[in-house]
C-alpha cells in the first residue's frame, strides 16, 4: 500500500544520491565502501545530512549513566575501537544509508560520464528453468500437492455430509486431487567475464594491493551494471602465474621475481578454453608496478597480447602501480608496441586519488 | 475517510479489552481524554513515528530520514514501536497490528496514563487551543478544573501541511524545502515559559521615564560638597542619559527569547516563507511539552501499566510474557533510561508520603537506624503521586525528589570525556554531581539559551544572538552552520556571542564567509 512518507523517503533517497555524488572522490580514494558489501548493496556513511542547530558540544556535557563501576572506568559503547588520530571522530556519527550497487554504478556512470557498453554482436545466451508457479488439476503423481489435496477432498466429504468427526477419515478422489504447475522461464546468463590479474611480486606493497582492491570494486560494479550476471577470473602472478579464489588475490603476498608473461599465458589459456569469444565479452585487467624481468619477456608479453588475447577480447586494460621501488619500465613498453591499438588502454596510478582518473581512463570508451 | 477509519478499527475483542482497561484505569482514579485506538501495520507504525505521531505532517526529506531508519532497526530486530499516542482531544494511539494480546493490553495500560497525562499536567496547557493568557498564577491552575480544552492538533497538522504543500505548488519544491530546512535549522530557538503569557496585554509604559538619579559617592555629609562637586555630577548624569538614551534606540529593547517570533515579527520574509516559519514554530511549541516531561510522562505511564496490568488486566499465563516485555521496556544498558528512572522516582515518592518520610521531622533525622524504619502508616502515597504529575515537569521533579538514597540505590553516576584517555569515563557518583548533571541535561530540554540580543549591531541592521554560557560550548562546527541558515531569513549579517574554552568569542557569518573573534 501507498503511504504518504513515501514521498518524503524518496525525496530523502535523492538527497543521499546527491551526497554520495559530492562525496564520489572520497568514497572512491578512500576505500570505505568496499569492507560494507553486502550482496547487492553497500552502506554508505553520508556525513552531515542532518539539519544543524545551535546545540551543545558533546564532550564537555557528558551526561548521566546507571549502573556498575568506579569513577574512570570507561562508559560502554562510547569506547572506540582502534585509537590514534581517528579519536578526534568519536561521538559524531555520520548517518549510514544503504545503496544498491545498481544505483551506485549509474551514479559513478553519470559522475565520470561513463558511456553505456555496447554489448559485442552475438547472440545472448539464455537458460531455460522451470519454476513451480501454481496448482493445477492435472499433473504427475509426483507433483502432488499434499496439503490442497486434502483440502478439496475435505471440502467435499464435508459438503456431501461424508464426514464424520467422530472417525475423521478424509479419502480423496480423482477430483480432488491438485498438483504443482510449472513455468518455464527464460534466464540471462553471464556473458561477460573480467579477468583480473595482478602482480604479487616482492615489489607490490599493501599500499599497491590496497589500490588494485578500490579500483577493482569499482570497475566491477560497473560491469556488472552493464552485464546480467558477470563472471570474475582472479589470476595471480610472479614468476609464474596461478588462478586463485577472490580471497587469495587480495591478500597473498609472494616474493618472487616477475615474469608478466606468465599471466598473459594463463590469462589466453583461460579465454580459450572457457570463455569463447563469439559467446562471450571478456575484459581482463592486468596490474603491475611494471617491473618486469627482462626485456625479452616484455616482448614475449607483447606477442601474447597481440595474438592470443586482444583478438578474443573486447579491450585490455594494463593499471601501473606506483610502488616505493619506482615504476617500472612495462607500461612504457606496452605504450610504444600496442599505443596505437585502441583496444589497450594504459593507466598509470600513482596513488589512491589517481584512481578516479584511472576508472574513467578503463571505462571511459564504452567497449 | 470512512475507508481507513473502517482499515484501522480495533477487532471486537481489543475493543472489549479497551473499555474493560479504560474502566480500570479510571476507577484507579486516572482522568484522560477520550481515546481512539487505531490498529496498524508496520510500515505504518514507522510511518507516523517518522511524522512525529501524526498521520499527516508537511511534507520533508527529515521524516523520510527518520523513517529509512526505524525501518532498518526494526527490520534488523534492534528495535520495535509498540504504541504511540498523540496529545489531541480525542486522545489517538495506535497498537501494531500482529503484537500479542498482553501486549496491546500493556499498551493500552500505557496510553491511558499517557493521556492523563497530557491532560492533566500542567505543562500541557499550553497545547489548549483555546488558551487564553493566564490573570495570574491562581487562574494558571484553577481555572483548568473541569474545563475540556480543546487539541485538535491532528487538524492542525494536517492544515500545515496543506499551507506547506501550496506554497510548493506556487514556488516550487525545492525552495520550500530548502526553506524549511532552514527553518528546523532554528526551531529549538522558542520560548517556552513565555508562550504561556502570549498574547498577554503589555503594560502600558510611563509617560515620563523616572528622572535619572545620579549614584552618589559615599561621603560624610559636609564633605558631600567637596567628594560630589557639581560638575562631577553633572558629567555623570550625561553619561547616563547617553546610556539611557542608546539602549532606548536598541532593538530589542529587552533581549528576546523567542528567537522565532522576533524573526517572524521583524525579517524581511516573502509571505510564503512568514507562512512556513510560523508552521515551524507552532510545531515546535506543540513538541515542547512533551521534551520537557520525557521522564515523568514515561515514568507515570509505566508505574500505571504495571499496576494495571498486574493488578487487573493481566492472566495468570501471560505474566511472564508481560514481566518479559515490561523489563525490556524499563532496561537499557548503562545509559540512563527515562521509563526507568522517571518509575522508580514516583514508586521512590509513593513509598516515601505512604510511610511519612518528608517534613521537618524526617529531615532533621540523622539517625540512619531510625530513618530506615521510619514508617508512620499515612498512605498519602497514591494522593501524592496524582499531585506531582500535575506540577512538575522533569525539571522540578528531578529538583524536588532526587535524593541521596535514591541515587545510591539507583546505581546513578555521571560521565564525562576524558581527554587523556580519548574516550568517556564515570566521573562521580556523588549526589550533588549527578543531580547538577541530571539537572543541566534536561533545563531546557538540553537546548543552549540564546537570545537576540540587538537586531541593529553597529548600526548597519545585523543581528546579534547572545548565548547565555552556563559552562557547556556550542558545537563551533554546527553553530556556523545554523548561523547559515539565519543569514538565510535575516538577509544580512549574523552573529552569536558565546564563549569557547572560556573565552569570550564571536561567530559571525556575513553571507560569504566565516569568521571568528575573540571578545575582550
Amino acid at each position: 500500500m501507498a503511504l504518504n512518507i513515501d514521498q518524503d523517503h524518496a525525496r530523502f533517497r535523492d538527497i543521499v544520491r546527491g551526497r554520495i555524488r559530492q562525496n564520489l572522490k572520497r568514497y572512491i580514494s578512500h576505500g570505505e565502501l568496499i569492507g560494507r558489501q553486502g550482496k547487492d548493496t553497500v552502506s554508505i556513511p553520508v556525513p552531515q545530512i542532518d539539519i544543524p542547530q545551535f546545540r551543545f558540544g558533546s564532550k564537555q556535557a557528558g551526561g548521566v549513566g546507571q549502573g556498575e563501576g568506579e569513577p574512570g572506568d570507561p562508559v560502554g559503547g562510547e569506547e572506540k575501537e582502534g585509537s590514534g588520530k581517528a579519536g578526534k571522530d568519536a561521538g559524531e556519527h555520520a548517518l549510514e544509508v544503504e545503496v544498491t550497487l545498481d544505483e551506485l554504478a549509474t551514479i559513478l556512470g553519470e559522475e565520470l560520464s561513463l558511456p553505456r557498453i555496447e554489448p559485442r554482436g552475438q547472440t545472448r545466451i539464455v537458460a531455460q528453468k522451470d519454476k513451480y508457479t501454481g496448482i493445477r488439476r492435472t499433473g504427475p503423481e509426483s507433483l502432488k500437492h499434499f496439503r490442497r489435496t486434502y483440502r478439496e477432498a475435505l471440502k467435499r466429504q464435508i459438503s456431501s455430509g461424508l464426514y464424520d468427526p467422530a472417525n475423521p477419515v478424509v479419502v480423496p478422489v480423482r477430483d480432488d486431487k491438485r498438483f504443482r504447475s510449472w513455468n518455464t522461464a527464460l534466464q540471462p546468463v553471464a556473458n561477460a567475464v573480467i579477468i583480473y590479474m595482478m602482480d604479487v611480486s616482492g615489489s607490490m606493497g599493501d599500499e599497491q594491493k590496497e589500490i588494485v582492491r578500490i579500483e577493482s570494486f569499482w570497475l566491477d560494479t560497473w560491469l556488472r551494471s552493464q552485464y546480467k550476471g558477470i563472471e570474475s577470473v582472479y589470476l595471480i602472478h610472479d614468476a609464474v602465474a596461478r588462478e586463485v579464489d577472490r580471497d587469495t588475490f587480495f591478500h597473498t603476498r609472494e616474493s618472487g621475481g616477475t615474469m608478466i608473461s606468465s599471466a598473459y599465458k594463463l590469462c589466453a589459456d583461460i579465454m580459450q578454453k572457457r570463455y569463447p569469444p563469439s559467446d562471450w565479452n571478456v575484459y581482463p585487467f592486468h596490474f603491475s608496478d611494471g617491473d618486469n624481468w627482462s626485456v625479452d619477456d616484455t616482448l614475449n608479453c607483447i606477442n601474447l597480447l597481440k595474438d592470443r588475447v586482444l583478438p578474443n577480447a573486447n579491450m585490455f586494460c594494463y593499471g601501473q602501480v606506483e610502488s616505493p621501488y619506482g615504476s617500472g619500465q612495462f607500461i612504457k613498453d606496452v605504450r610504444e608496441h600496442l599505443g596505437a591499438d585502441e583496444r589497450v588502454i594504459t593507466s598509470d596510478i600513482r596513488d589512491k586519488d589517481a584512481i578516479m582518473d584511472s576508472i574513467k581512463a578503463f571505462l571511459g570508451k564504452g567497449r | 475517510m470512512a475507508d481507513y477509519s473502517r482499515r484501522h478499527e480495533l477487532p471486537a475483542y481489543l475493543r472489549a479489552w479497551q473499555e474493560k482497561i479504560e474502566a480500570y484505569a479510571r476507577a484507579q482514579g486516572l482522568d484522560f481524554f477520550p481515546q481512539v485506538f487505531e490498529m496498524l501495520s508496520f510500515d505504518e507504525m514507522n510511518e507516523v513515528a517518522s511524522y512525529g505521531g501524526f498521520p499527516t505532517r508537511f511534507p520533508h526529506w527529515r521524516w523520510g530520514m527518520e523513517f529509512e531508519r526505524l525501518k532498518k532497526s526494526g527490520e534488523y530486530g534492534l528495535s520495535r514501536i509498540y504504541e504511540m499516542v498523540i496529545n489531541n482531544n480525542p486522545c489517538v494511539a495506535y497498537l501494531l497490528e500482529g503484537n500479542s494480546l498482553v501486549d496491546q493490553k500493556l499498551v493500552m495500560a500505557h496510553v491511558c496514563a499517557h493521556n492523563d497525562f497530557f491532560k492533566n499536567n500542567f505543562a500541557f496547557k499550553v497545547t489548549d487551543q483555546d488558551r487564553r493568557p493566564p490573570a495570574g498564577a491562581e487562574d494558571l491552575v484553577v481555572s483548568r478544573q473541569g474545563r475540556v480544552p480543546t487539541r485538535k492538533w491532528i487538524d492542525t497538522f494536517a492544515n500545515h501541511a496543506a499551507r506547506v504543500r501550496a506554497a510548493m505548488e506556487r514556488h516550487g519544491v525545492n525552495p520550500v524545502e530548502e526553506f524549511i530546512d532552514t527553518c528546523l535549522s532554528l526551531e529549538n530557538l522558542i520560548d517556552p515559559p513565555g508562550r504561556m503569557l502570549e498574547g498577554r496585554q503589555e503594560l502600558p509604559k510611563p509617560e515620563d521615564p523616572e528622572p535619572i538619579e545620579v549614584p552618589r559617592l559615599k561621603a560624610r555629609g559636609y564633605m558631600d560638597s567637596f567628594i560630589n562637586p557639581e560638575e562631577y555630577l553633572d558629567t555623570q548624569r550625561k553619561k547616563l542619559e547617553a546610556e539611557a538614551e542608546k539602549s532606548k534606540g536598541r532593538f530589542p529593547q529587552k533581549p528576546a527569547r523567542d528567537v522565532l517570533r522576533f524573526l517572524l515579527e521583524n525579517a524581511p520574509l516573502e509571505r510564503w516563507e512568514r507562512d512556513v516559519l510560523e508552521v515551524v514554530r507552532e510545531e515546535a511549541y506543540y513538541f515542547w511539552p512533551q521534551a520537557q516531561t520525557k521522564v515523568m510522562n514515561e515514568g507515570w505511564a509505566s508505574f500505571w501499566h504495571s499496576r494495571i496490568m498486574t493488578g487487573y488486566a493481566c492472566d495468570g499465563d501471560e505474566i511472564i510474557d508481560y514481566a518479559e516485555r515490561n523489563a525490556s521496556v524499563l532496561g537499557g544498558g548503562k545509559t540512563l533510561n527515562p521509563y526507568k528512572l522517571g518509575v522508580e522516582l514516583y514508586r521512590f515518592i509513593e513509598e516515601r508520603w505512604n510511610k511519612g518520610q518528608f517534613g521537618k521531622d524526617w529531615e532533621d533525622c540523622d539517625d540512619l537506624e531510625e530513618r530506615r524504619s521510619w514508617d508512620l502508616q499515612l498512605g498519602q502515597g497514591l494522593r501524592k503521586v496524582f499531585e506531582v504529575r500535575a506540577l512538575h515537569t522533569d525539571v522540578t521533579f528531578i529538583d524536588e525528589f532526587l535524593t541521596p538514597e535514591f541515587v545510591a540505590a539507583n546505581k546513578l553516576f555521571t560521565f564525562g570525556w576524558s581527554n587523556r584517555n580519548d574516550r568517556f569515563e564515570i566521573d562521580s557518583r556523588e549526589f550533588k554531581a549527578v543531580k547538577d548533571k541530571l539537572l543541566f541535561q534536561l533545563t531546557n530540554f538540553g537546548n543552549p539559551f540564546i537570545l537576540v540580543e540587538d537586531a541593529n549591531l553597529e548600526n548597519r541592521g545585523e543581528l546579534l544572538l547572545r548565548h547565555d554560557h552556563h559552562g557547556v560550548d556550542l558545537d563551533a562546527e554546527k553553530g556556523r552552520d545554523t548561523l547559515r541558515a539565519l543569514f538565510r531569513v535575516w538577509k544580512r549579517p549574523v552573529a552569536i556571542a558565546t564563549a569557547i574554552e572560556n573565552r569570550p568569542t564571536l561567530l559571525r557569518y556575513d553571507g560569504k564567509e566565516h569568521s571568528t573573534k575573540q571578545l575582550k
